[in-house]
């Protein structure tokens, strides 16, 4: 929060820094027209340093990895699997998501073991891969599959990842603290780059050398003891592994309130203290809430899914997940992409014109702005009254009506050329809008630019069914 | 330890191995040392990689290397500010029990830094008139939703209600027939003496009908230290205030998402009342239409306060209600999507708790699972940091379910 010690953060970076870094030619093979607009969109993570090809050269070589080292996030990014839905973790600039977008939405897993049925596992692989939401133009999806050792049988273990990988693209997570069954798994898919679940005090010997050997990323498990956790990224970085994943263990129930700690004290010392050895994308493993208890399967899946959810506000990179309802998963996911969204823009939808059922020449007419959150909650109350209508969405830069006419964002100029611009006047035979009670203030405005009668609605969209079926004629 | 190497430096060793050695310990200095001594003997042009491999086998660790941790612990200048809600005989009301909210001197569950001082609290809304709520409520309460009395006395005596929130939407000028001050501020008393838990008194949102009707209410229940839902910018500020003053209640401060309209709002209300008596409500949006709008306004409000920005100190509500307004928790969708009567409930459970993490002291919701779930999450955030046993620990890795 002080951001003085904000490392990889994006406070003290200024695009000078990175500009006296970069070959100032001005060559524009970047696609920018001079190296300082580069330098802007580098600070900005909008592009890449590596689209400047003079900086790949040769003789750039030490100011290529001066600026690697500067722009390197305080969170280390990892890719889990290969190709087209590999998954990339961490990545993290900063701690809190008014300071900057949050990179790379925290990967979902679903688990499978290897006593199921072969059914069982299909359809769960299958349901993982096809679960897709859209929402606000979004597809929210799931992204991996987790193949836990039940039996504790190699053999087995390795026949379920074998089967598991024959059916999916997902990137997959092998859960067991055995090595030898983790080789075994790995055996059976030794070029996916899986993500290995787990390293502890006891076995991160062996588990090491097989993530030095297949070269595959491995996650560290310390339940609860973070010194330990750092050891072991310690430990396990000297001995050659970059690519590490911590685990300080979920508890969902007696033992929350370590879990919530320790995954914000992880995030805080890595972002705002520059603790390298903590600056890894974390595993979350609300799946515990099924192990913990004799709860039914609603209780456990209701658990699992909120504890879940509080890890995503609390900086989670990866979820290991056992519930596969959809009344557990569409509040997850939607919740993903809420706290993934970029703060600084404002979510807006594009202007223009709306047509709801069948309208005709005497329909009523509304105007909103296009401020997302107003646009559809206004568009979901005209829906629902089935009031056959249109809705001029006038663009407001994304702000809310009030704010809109409050900072001269949404105004009779404005309007009228929404308007005008929507065509209605050729669609419609009267000239009358609806208007947001809480752009009343700008109605007679409207009025002397538009020509058109301005009819002030109410100032919360619920009460349109009321309104036109009181004031409409 | 990059000293070292480099008094070894007549050695010409390639990059690679100094920085090998600069980012050992002293540890592993001792194994490194003895390579170098090796070095000295057999390096020539041409066996570079072989030894470079051999350095490098030789230099993983065989025990775990120590890194100590230090709790990230921060200091912040201000705390947020104590607000107490109801009255009991003694101090002048009629409650049998109060509610203090706030007092933070940490971000929210910040417990490796300072415990919780007060644990935030639930109010279950009742409304005064008929409303539309979600079935999957509804069948919660059975016909107790008929009247505020004794859907507020099932909220109490049925689900342990820590607070009730009388929601006055009979009073809007809007209904073909809205109550009057006088008839609003009966269901007020009625409600007060059906349950002895502190009261939350909300308007409908009318800034010149909800100032007249609290004109009568705050009259009506002096002493009783109701917190009054809500005061806006467009509201006469000075009246608002003072009436709360006079007799004795609190002002919600609400505010349209909106950090600026926040602290003015704040600013204005403290010219005419104590900081005592003054919560904050920067406006809730459902999970899925603005939730994290909502969110990252109260988390800098919230920072924003205990940084010491004196008009983001007020302790946080949240209407989280709200959640219902988004179509996913009421609506029948495809049965991929599960059973309402569970989606519903943790729609409202998942708003509630992303706010809880953002600093929300006060919480005004409806479905009597989320609820439930919210106040036990609480209850868990607020035990005692490494009192989990280890040994106990269920191991969902290998166990099967």
């Amino acid at each position: 929060m002080s951001g003085k010690e904000n490392k990889g953060g994006m406070k003290q970076l200024s695009p000078i820094d990175v500009y006296t870094l970069l070959p100032k030619t001005n060559c524009k093979e970047c696609g920018e027209d001079n190296c300082m607009a580069f330098a802007t969109k580098v600070v900005n993570r909008e592009v890449n340093i590596d689209m400047c090809p003079p900086l790949l050269t040769k003789a750039n070589e030490k100011n290529y990895k001066k600026l690697k080292e500067m722009l390197k996030p305080a969170v280390k990014e990892v890719t889990v699997g290969v190709g087209e839905r590999a998954v990339k973790i961490g990545g993290k600039l900063v701690m809190y998501r008014h300071e900057f977008t949050y990179n790379n939405p925290t990967a979902i897993a679903i688990d499978v073991t290897d006593e199921m049925s072969d059914n069982e596992v299909l359809a769960r692989v299958k349901y993982t891969q096809d679960f897709t939401y859209t929402y606000i133009g979004y597809n929210l999806q799931l992204q991996m599959i987790a193949v836990r050792s039940t039996s504790n049988d190699a053999e087995k273990f390795k026949a379920t990842v074998k089967k598991v990988a024959e059916n999916t693209i997902l990137p997959i997570v092998l859960c067991s603290f055995d090595p030898a069954i983790i080789e075994s798994g790995l055996m059976a898919i030794p070029k996916a780059n899986p993500l290995i679940y787990a390293a502890n005090k006891d076995n991160w010997k062996e588990m090491a050398e097989l993530a030095l050997m297949y070269k595959c990323p491995l996650a560290v498990s310390a339940p609860n003891d973070i010194s330990l956790l750092k050891s072991m990224v310690k430990t396990l970085n000297q001995y050659g592994i970059e690519n590490l994943v911590l685990d300080p263990g979920t508890f969902t129930r007696t033992g929350l309130v370590d879990t919530i700690n320790n995954f914000t004290m992880i995030r805080r010392a890595a972002c705002n203290l520059g603790d390298e050895l903590l600056g890894f994308p974390t595993i979350g493993t609300p799946i515990a809430a099924w192990a913990e208890t004799n709860n039914s399967e609603t209780v456990n899946a209701w658990t699992e899914a909120h504890v879940a959810s509080m890890l995503v506000t609390r900086f989670v990179d990866v979820l290991i997940m056992h519930g596969t309802e959809g009344w557990a998963l569409l509040p997850l996911t939607v919740l993903r992409q809420n706290i993934y969204t970029d703060p600084r823009k404002p979510v807006a939808v594009k202007a223009g014109l709306r047509t709801f059922g069948t309208p005709d020449e005497n329909s009523p007419v509304f105007m909103t702005s296009n401020f997302a959150l107003t646009y559809y909650t206004v568009a979901q109350d005209i829906e629902s009254s089935g009031i056959a209508s249109y809705l001029i969405v006038v663009d407001s830069e994304g702000t809310a009506i009030d704010s809109g006419v409050a900072g001269r964002k949404l105004t009779a100029e404005t309007v009228a050329d929404a308007i005008k611009e929507s065509g209605l006047e050729d669609k419609v035979k009267h000239r009358k809008l609806i208007i947001p009670g809480k752009a009343s203030r700008i109605s007679g405005e409207i009025e002397e630019l538009s020509n058109w009668e301005v009819l002030v609605g109410p100032r919360d969209s619920s009460g349109i069914p009321k309104f036109v079926q009181d004031k409409w004629k | 330890m990059p000293e070292r190497a480099e008094k070894n430096s007549d050695l010409k060793l390639p990059p690679e191995i100094l920085d090998l050695l600069a980012g050992n310990d002293e540890l592993e200095l001792e194994d490194v040392e003895m390579i170098v001594e090796e070095l000295q003997f057999i390096y020539q042009p041409g066996v570079m990689p072989a030894l470079q491999r051999m350095v490098a086998a030789r230099a993983k660790p065989t025990s775990l290397l120590d890194a100590p941790f230090a709790l990230p612990v921060q200091k912040y200048p201000s705390q947020i500010v104590e607000v107490t809600l109801g009255a009991t005989k003694s101090q002048g009301g009629s409650r049998g029990t109060t509610v203090t909210i706030g007092g933070e001197k940490s971000p929210a569950f910040y417990t490796f830094e300072n415990p919780t001082i007060n644990s935030p609290v639930v109010s279950l809304d009742v409304f005064d008139s008929k409303v539309p709520i979600p079935k999957a409520v509804k069948t919660n309460f059975n016909d107790a939703i008929e009247d505020p009395v004794s859907w507020a006395k099932y909220a109490v005596d049925k689900f342990g209600a820590q607070m009730i929130t009388l929601h006055l939407v009979s009073i809007d000028p809007l209904n073909p027939k809205p109550s009057t001050p006088a008839e609003a501020a009966k269901t007020v008393e009625d409600v007060l003496q059906a349950v002895d838990v502190p009261l939350v008194v909300g308007g409908c949102g009318d800034p010149q009908k909800d100032l007249a009707v609290f004109e009568k209410v705050t009259a009506a229940a002096e002493g009783e230290r109701l917190l009054i839902s809500t005061v806006t910018l467009d509201m006469d500020i000075e009246k608002s205030a003072k009436l709360i003053k006079q007799y004795g209640h609190v002002a919600l401060a609400f505010s349209p998402m909106d950090l600026n309209q926040a602290r003015e709002l704040n600013r204005r209300l403290l010219e005419f009342l104590p900081k005592e008596q003054i919560i904050m409500d920067t406006t809730t949006a459902a999970l899925g239409y603005g939730l994290d709008y909502a969110y990252t306004i109260m988390e800098r409000a919230r920072l924003a306060g205990l940084m010491g920005d004196p008009e983001l100190q007020q302790p946080m509500s949240s209407g989280t209600t709200n959640a219902w307004a988004a179509r996913e928790a009421w609506q029948t969708m495809d049965p991929q999507w599960g059973d309402k009567g569970l989606r519903g409930p943790l729609w409202e459970t998942v708003t509630g708790l992303t706010l809880l993490l953002a600093g929300v002291d006060l919480f005004m919701m409806l479905h009597p699972a989320a609820v439930k779930t919210l106040r036990n999450t609480v209850k868990r955030l607020t035990e005692k940091p490494g009192s989990v046993d280890l040994s106990q620990l269920a191991n969902w890795v290998s166990t099967k379910f």
